[in-house]
């Protein structure tokens, strides 16, 4: 034990202690810190891969959906496992690539019901789901919670990601008030996704997670990065905190979470 | 210079015989995350490339090398101050 490390931990983590700003003093921040990713989808699979690689001693994975075939061209990380919950996929996963990890997996859907309490036992979300209620409710309960969030989202051939940190900077909110109504934004299955797509987005969301949880860098905070891969351009567009926002502004609209504000998660995508 | 371990008040060794790069200096580097600042550490290796290798990346994080010796045919010492 050298540094409160073992054999084997120096050399799964010997990449990440030669870095100056990392070091071991950092790797066991990392290996102390917990991070709740919602979804184990598209965004979900390259988080939780690159979060467990990193040594998140404590990965949190919430999605009530099971491996489908159709999964495969992006989530690289449930091969082999169509038709197992994809929780338990991800768990497997996780366990193979780095088994000092600790995986909490959640079977269910993320409501009004059970957000708060389990946003709570974690430093940071990560927000890799794929429809708009899920997103605000994601957004208002770590404004409420004040727990530090992810973003990334992915349409077609283009993605945006920021980094919020509530009440220092702009929510998700700030910046888009409100879902657009349903049926203006088609599903997943009608637009396409390039399968590659989630890859970089949610890469740069777990850069972000990391460089949080290590107190290094610039984070995206009031920050979105717009990509777009057919023309491969990564724009910037800042965010401004806005005082009238509904739920981080100053007289906010939604002081607790309510499930009639958020709706059937499956009707508003 | 002469290194000896055990010389001044604050002198930790570290035997790293054995050890290759990176983790001749990746132990070295842990190690030293846990003295304080000014605390001198010895460090033993086998491993002829960590000579250069190794008080190279120390300087780089700001360290200081108070001096390296070869007592044997395939064994150096390297001093150095905690920054």
């Amino acid at each position: 034990m050298l540094g409160g490390f073992s054999e084997e931990q120096i050399k799964r983590y010997s990449r990440h202690i030669i870095l100056p700003e990392v070091g071991g003093k950092g790797q066991k921040k990392l290996l102390s810190s917990s991070v709740l990713c919602i979804g184990a989808g598209g965004l979900g699979a390259p988080i939780i891969e690159y979060l467990a690689a990193a040594g998140v001693g404590k990965i949190g994975i919430i999605d009530d959906d099971e491996v489908d075939l159709s999964n495969l061209q992006r989530q690289v990380i449930h091969g082999g496992n169509v038709g197992m919950p994809k929780v338990e996929s991800a768990k497997q996963f996780v366990n193979r690539l780095n088994p000092g990890i600790e995986v909490k997996t959640y079977t269910e859907r993320l409501n009004a019901g059970n957000v708060e309490a389990m946003f709570k036992e974690y430093d940071i979300v990560v927000d890799g789901s794929d429809n708009f209620a899920t997103r605000y409710l994601v957004n208002d309960a770590c404004v409420l919670t004040n727990t530090p969030l992810s973003h990334g989202s992915i349409y077609r051939f283009e993605g945006q990601v920021t980094t919020i940190i509530p009440h220092e900077g702009p929510c998700y909110r700030c910046a888009f008030e409100h879902a657009p109504p349903p049926g203006m934004v088609p599903s997943c299955q009608e637009a396409g996704v390039l399968g590659v797509l989630p890859g970089i987005i949610g890469v740069i969301q777990a850069t972000e997670v990391v460089k949080y949880l290590l107190g290094i860098g610039e984070l995206l905070t009031g920050r979105l990065i717009y990509y777009d891969a057919l023309n491969m351009t990564f724009d910037e567009m800042k965010l401004r905190k806005n005082r009238s926002c509904p739920v981080c502004g100053e007289e906010p609209k939604i002081t607790s979470i309510q499930e009639e504000i958020y709706g059937d998660s499956c009707r508003i995508w | 210079m002469v290194i000896r371990a055990g010389y001044g008040d604050k002198m930790v060794e570290l035997d790293l015989k054995g050890e290759v790069c990176p983790y001749t200096f990746v132990k070295t580097k842990l190690k030293l995350e846990e003295l304080e600042s000014g605390e001198e550490l010895v460090i033993l290796f086998d491993h002829a490339p960590a000579v250069e290798n190794v008080p190279r990346s120390l300087k780089n994080e700001g360290h200081k090398i108070m001096g390296i010796e070869q007592p044997e045919d395939k064994l150096w010492k390297v001093k150095v101050r905690k920054a």
